[in-house]
């Protein structure tokens, strides 16, 4: 390697360090890609820089097997100038030194290793053959050994086979001893009442007596045996029936009875039977609780002491009952199930009684905690006895309570409603005090939403409760999936989402109708609150019943939009309503008013009449009314003039189309022609349309509704000159100022319009007042 | 199609009270009487030419006053009674007459239109029904299935039983009763029943709705609250004889079973404002007409109350032409109440409509304005009762 490594081949460069093994690398590198050239047939000229004699069969190559120093040195002097030949002779010179300086430092390296190991092996040898001597020493001993021990046990053989025999006799005379001893062993239990003792000593003795017995004295102890056994038997009877003694000494009563071989069958009945009177009694004091007039234990207490009495009683029967009579099969099983069925629904039974009586109250916790113990406890026996039901059973109990419990929410939220709206009445009708002003419609509005939103949560918060992680049940099914969707987030949310509505609703329907039984800013109220249901509330609510309680289930629930389209439908309605009511106070005002006075012989008109007065200031108490809750909304344009106008169309055009006094019987439609074509062209007024929400709406519905009024009275009657001027006078009074509260100024001056031409239709004289008169009364009234 | 387009006729004045002549049965005739204060007051008959759709109209004067209600003897045909404002100068009073048209003018007696265009007749007075003790008259009803003998008039909060006698020449009081209560009273309308023998009439106050008995003049039921505002006019269902329909200023058309007046049978609301007429169809009583001060006129289908039970499955099993039909008619039991039609011919108020007496699928309705617009039931309808 050493020489591998000093010799490089003459071409390789100078920066190739000769000895470095970094430098091996790449030249071993180099020579596998040369022999791969070779292969391949590559022509040595492409290889630019690489000595000729990289060939391995090159008898040039100075480190290649086949080198042939005179081929080598012929080419050397053939193809290098004088001075490479120098050159490579130096080196060659310095090379071959190199490599004999290496070779005896190697040489005196190794040899002082080759004469240590001479050394050893030739102690080695002696040591050996010590060894051989002493084990033959070994071989002859042990010979010596095994012929002694030889000789030993021959010697011992038959003693040992006496003793093995002795050693017989004697534990067969102790059985014996014990067997004598028997009768006044037992009886000594059975006095002193180690009856556990007794029917061991008995169980241990009995087979041997029964095998023996055709031996007169083994048959007389077996005689005395039964006779004691009998006792026993009869004493532990005694004591299982006395019963007064706890499950566990009974059920070891029970077990030492089956030791003595007693009939399983009966034992299982009687045991059942013992049982039955126990848990009789702990359901009895459980009933007591219960009462007729309970001093009431809360219903967590009375769970409680069901828990520990009645359910770990049937607990420590069942298992007992199932260690002992392990051996009567499927029908020993049935039993006890149809016992634990039986008394299992008792205690149901009065469990249910006692919760009923919990329905009424609004602690959710207590109850649910009592419910988790309930449920918890009979899980126990539920894993004992599976064919009992008792789990299931259980569940179901809870289930119950937990509808019952939403019903008994849902009835609370919808008592709250009630109850917010009578405080609203109330503060409607509490009689305002001069300069003091009751709580404004936005504030009452503001109450009831916040109190309504959190009686709702308030419900929700107590229904979580059912669902807490902590609680046992809240893992069934019904509770993760039913439950939540279509109890909490239907029945409870979205019921008294929908039962609010139609409280409101069945305002608008109110037989009486005469509008005294619903004061009309109650209307309003609740109109805003629907809407303000649609626009936010119902979202908030239910996004917020869906995070508590993360609805799994996949059965349908009512979508948000639908709820909103109820929410503003019914807002809709009771705006409308209100819209109707007010109307209709102000109509009859109006027709009250036209129906009451005497027209024909009415004084010339001074002044506007009080009533008109009334009902621009009553338009004027809703406008405010109705701002506190509703936007104001738009309106069309204004003209900038828009009172003189009116009038002046009265008295032009209207007039002569309606008087043409055409006596010709002419053709149909031509005589009214120039009215019903101005008719044509206004448009068609739908006086009691619906709403929007929007104030101006309102006012205009109202407005409208009262004018529609007014002019239909207006045609019942007939008037005087000064009843038609009086018309006239209380009707430019009323443009005056109701203008401003509607959508549509037009809508207005059209109605009033018709109310002075029909007025003027119905007057025999009709001699209608200057304008400028009609404005300056107008102005100083 | 052209058949079912509307046939408007118009008056010069302004007009409420329109009636059909009751006692004819073959020819479709309708009176309108007008209003005006100032001119003399006119009584229009006008003939529906069905084959011809052409109107033919006859004008009698009415010199005494505008006409506010105006009804035909169910006996004789030229005998009508009107309830008219008497001009006066210092209060108005609202008197009652029964009155004969001229000879020619009644049916049978076939005169050219020509002649009668180019003059205007004068009504014949009979007698007065003297109510100056009384009040104003409301309106006068004839007893529906009587020889024109009897009449009872509603005047303020009287209730008047008027024999006529001398080929009504003369008007007896009989009997009457009076309605007394706190506030002023005031009978608004009022409808003879056909059922009972005549004996039973209801009238309209305010919100309330009586039924009197014509024998002893006693109250026999009473629909308090029957609307909300103002009861403006009742009808009698004409097969079935304890329902009763009203309409009302709160936009309502109710329905009534005579027997429990604590509930309404059936409330419609469709129109948009007071609610003055409500006629049944004479024959086909599911057919209801009314007309409100919205100028709208609705024909409803009240088919769920009406006297003709619903689809006719026996009858049509027989007709095999039928085959295509019968399924349809199935899908649509059971039977729904809707409006058959909203006529909206009129520009204002309208506050008379009636049915043809002679044509049970022809009615006319009046508005203010002196418009009379005769319109038929559509004929898909028509022939869907018949079939």
């Amino acid at each position: 390697m050493a020489a591998a490594a000093a010799g490089p081949g003459p071409g390789s460069g100078p920066g190739d360090s000769p000895e470095g093994p970094e430098a091996e690398a790449p030249e071993r590198r180099r020579k596998a890609h040369g022999m791969l050239k070779l292969y391949y047939g590559l022509s040595e000229g492409e290889t630019a820089g690489r000595p000729p004699g990289s060939d391995p069969l090159d008898p040039t190559d100075l480190n290649g097997a086949h080198f042939d120093p005179e081929v080598y040195l012929d080419k050397l002097r053939r193809e290098c100038p004088l001075a490479q030949l120098m050159d490579s002779e130096t080196d060659m010179v310095r090379q071959i030194r190199a490599l004999d300086s290496d070779m005896q430092t190697l040489v005196y390296e190794n040899y002082n290793k080759f004469i240590s190991a001479t050394d050893t092996i030739r102690k080695m040898k002696n040591d050996f053959r010590k060894m051989e001597d002493e084990m033959d020493r070994l071989a002859t001993n042990m010979a010596v050994i095994t012929d002694f021990s030889a000789r030993i046990s021959a010697t011992l053989q038959d003693r040992h086979e006496r003793i093995t025999k002795l050693a017989g006799v004697h534990a067969l005379l102790r059985k014996l001893q014990f067997l004598f001893e028997l009768p006044s062993r037992l009886t000594q239990c059975v006095e002193l009442g180690a009856y556990g003792q007794a029917v061991r000593y008995q169980g241990r003795a009995r087979a041997v007596l029964q095998q023996y017995q055709h031996l007169p004295s083994f048959r007389a102890i077996q005689d005395d045996c039964q006779v004691i056994t009998a006792r026993l038997a009869q004493q532990l009877r005694q004591r299982f029936r006395e019963g007064g003694s706890g499950a566990p000494e009974q059920a070891e009563c029970v077990e030492l009875l089956l030791a003595l071989g007693e009939p399983a069958e009966e034992l299982c009945a009687e045991f059942l039977a013992h049982a039955r009177g126990r848990l009789e009694a702990e359901l009895r004091s459980l009933e007591a609780e219960l009462g007729p007039s309970p001093p009431a234990p809360d219903v967590l207490e009375f769970t409680d002491h069901g828990g520990s009495g009645f359910v770990g009683g049937l607990c420590q029967v069942a298992s007992a009952y199932q260690e002992l009579f392990a051996a009567q099969g499927p029908a020993g099983a049935e039993k006890l199930a149809a016992f634990t069925r039986e008394l299992g629904g008792r205690y149901f039974a009065l469990v249910e009684r006692r919760l009923a009586q919990e329905q009424g109250s609004g602690d959710n916790s207590l109850l649910v905690r009592a419910l988790d113990r309930f449920h918890r406890r009979l899980r126990a026996p539920g894993a004992l006895l599976a064919a009992a039901g008792l789990a299931e059973a259980a569940t179901e109990i809870v289930e119950r309570v937990a509808r019952e419990r939403l019903g008994h929410h849902l009835q609370g939220l919808r008592a709250a409603f009630l109850g917010c709206l009578t405080d609203v009445r109330q503060a409607l009708a509490a009689p305002r005090l001069a300069g003091k002003e009751g709580p404004g419609l936005a504030e009452l509005l503001a109450n009831v939403a916040s109190s309504i939103l959190s009686h709702i949560k308030a419900s929700l918060a107590a229904v979580h409760l059912f669902t807490a992680k902590e609680v046992s049940f809240s893992n069934k099914p019904y509770f993760r999936g039913e439950f939540c969707s279509q109890g909490v987030r239907e029945g409870l949310i979205v019921g008294f989402i929908r039962s609010m509505c139609q409280t409101a609703q069945s305002f608008c329907d109110s037989p009486g109708e005469k509008g005294g039984a619903t004061p009309p800013a109650l209307l309003l109220l609740l109109s805003r609150l629907c809407l303000d249901y649609e626009t936010a509330t119902i979202s908030y609510i239910l996004t917020l019943t869906d995070e508590q309680f993360l609805v799994q289930d996949q059965s349908p629930v009512t979508p948000v939009s639908t709820l909103c389209a109820e929410a503003r439908e019914t807002a809709r309605r009771l705006l409308t309503h209100y819209v109707k009511v007010q109307g209709l106070v102000i109509s009859q005002m109006l027709r009250k008013s036209v129906e009451t006075r005497d027209w024909l012989s009415t004084l010339e008109p001074r002044n506007v009449r009080a009533v008109m007065k009334r009902v621009v200031e009553d338009t004027t108490a809703i406008d405010v009314q109705v701002g506190l809750l509703y936007e104001e909304g738009v309106r069309k344009a204004q003209s900038s003039d828009s009172s003189k106008r009116t009038f002046s169309v009265y008295s032009s055009s209207r007039q002569q189309g309606r008087y043409a006094p055409s006596y010709t019987p002419s053709a149909p439609m031509d005589t009214n022609l120039l009215s019903n074509i101005q008719k044509l062209f206004s448009e068609r007024i739908d006086v009691f349309s619906p709403v929007e929400f929007n104030k101006v709406s309102v006012l205009t519905g109202i407005i409208k509704i009262s004018l529609k009024t007014l002019l239909e009275c207006v045609r019942l009657r007939t008037f005087g000159r000064f009843g038609l001027q009086q018309v006239q006078v209380d009707c430019h009074f009323l443009q005056l100022y109701l203008w401003r509260f509607v959508a549509d100024e037009e809508l207005v001056h059209l109605l009033l319009d018709e109310v002075v031409a029909s007025a003027a239709l119905r007057c025999p004289d009709p001699v209608p007042m200057e304008p400028s008169v009609v404005e300056v009364i107008c102005e100083r009234g | 199609m052209e058949d079912d387009a509307p046939v408007i006729y118009g008056l010069e004045f302004q007009a409420r009270a329109l009636t059909p002549q009751t006692a004819e049965t073959d020819a479709i005739r309708f009176l309108v009487g007008t209003q005006s204060l100032k001119y003399d007051n006119q009584i229009h008959i006008i003939d529906f030419d069905d084959e011809n759709n052409i109107l033919n109209k006859n004008v009698l004067l009415h010199q005494v006053g505008e006409i506010w209600h105006i009804s035909t003897s169910p006996a004789d045909r030229g005998v009508l009674a009107t309830c008219y404002n008497k001009p006066s100068d210092s209060k108005v009073l609202t008197c009652a007459a029964v009155w004969r048209m001229p000879k020619e003018l009644e049916p049978g007696s076939h005169e050219s239109p020509d002649d009668s265009s180019s003059t205007a007749h004068s009504l014949e007075l009979l007698c007065h029904l003297d109510n100056t003790a009384h009040g104003s008259t409301a309106c006068v009803m004839w007893e529906p299935t009587g020889d024109g003998k009897k009449v009872i008039s509603l005047a303020d909060n009287h209730i008047l039983l008027w024999d006529l006698q001398e080929s009504s020449g003369r008007a007896v009081l009989s009997s009457s009763a009076s309605l007394e209560g706190k506030g002023q009273l005031k009978f608004t309308s009022g409808r003879w029943s056909p059922h009972h023998t005549g004996t039973q009439v209801a009238t309209a106050n305010d919100t309330t709705i009586r039924g009197w008995d014509t024998r002893s003049m006693s109250q026999i039921y009473c629909i308090e609250n029957a609307h909300g505002q103002l009861v403006r006019d009742l009808d009698f269902n004409p097969n079935k004889q304890y329902y009763l329909a009203s309409c009302g200023d709160d936009c309502k058309v109710r329905f009534w079973d005579t027997r429990s007046v604590t509930e309404p049978v059936k409330t419609l609301e469709e129109h948009s404002h007071w609610v003055w007429s409500i006629r049944y169809n004479h024959s086909h009583d599911q057919l209801v007409l009314t007309g409100s001060s919205d100028s709208r006129v609705i024909l409803s289908n009240m088919v769920s109350i009406s006297s003709e039970p619903f689809g006719h499955l026996v009858d049509d099993d027989d007709l095999s032409d039928q085959e295509e039909r019968r399924p349809e008619e199935k899908s649509q039991e059971p039977p729904q109440d809707s409006v058959i039609a909203t006529y909206e011919e009129h520009e204002d108020s309208v506050y008379a409509v009636d049915w043809s007496s002679a044509d049970p699928w022809l009615f006319a309705s009046l508005s203010y304005d002196g418009r009379l617009v005769i319109n038929r039931v559509p004929r898909a309808l028509k022939y869907h009762i018949l079939l």
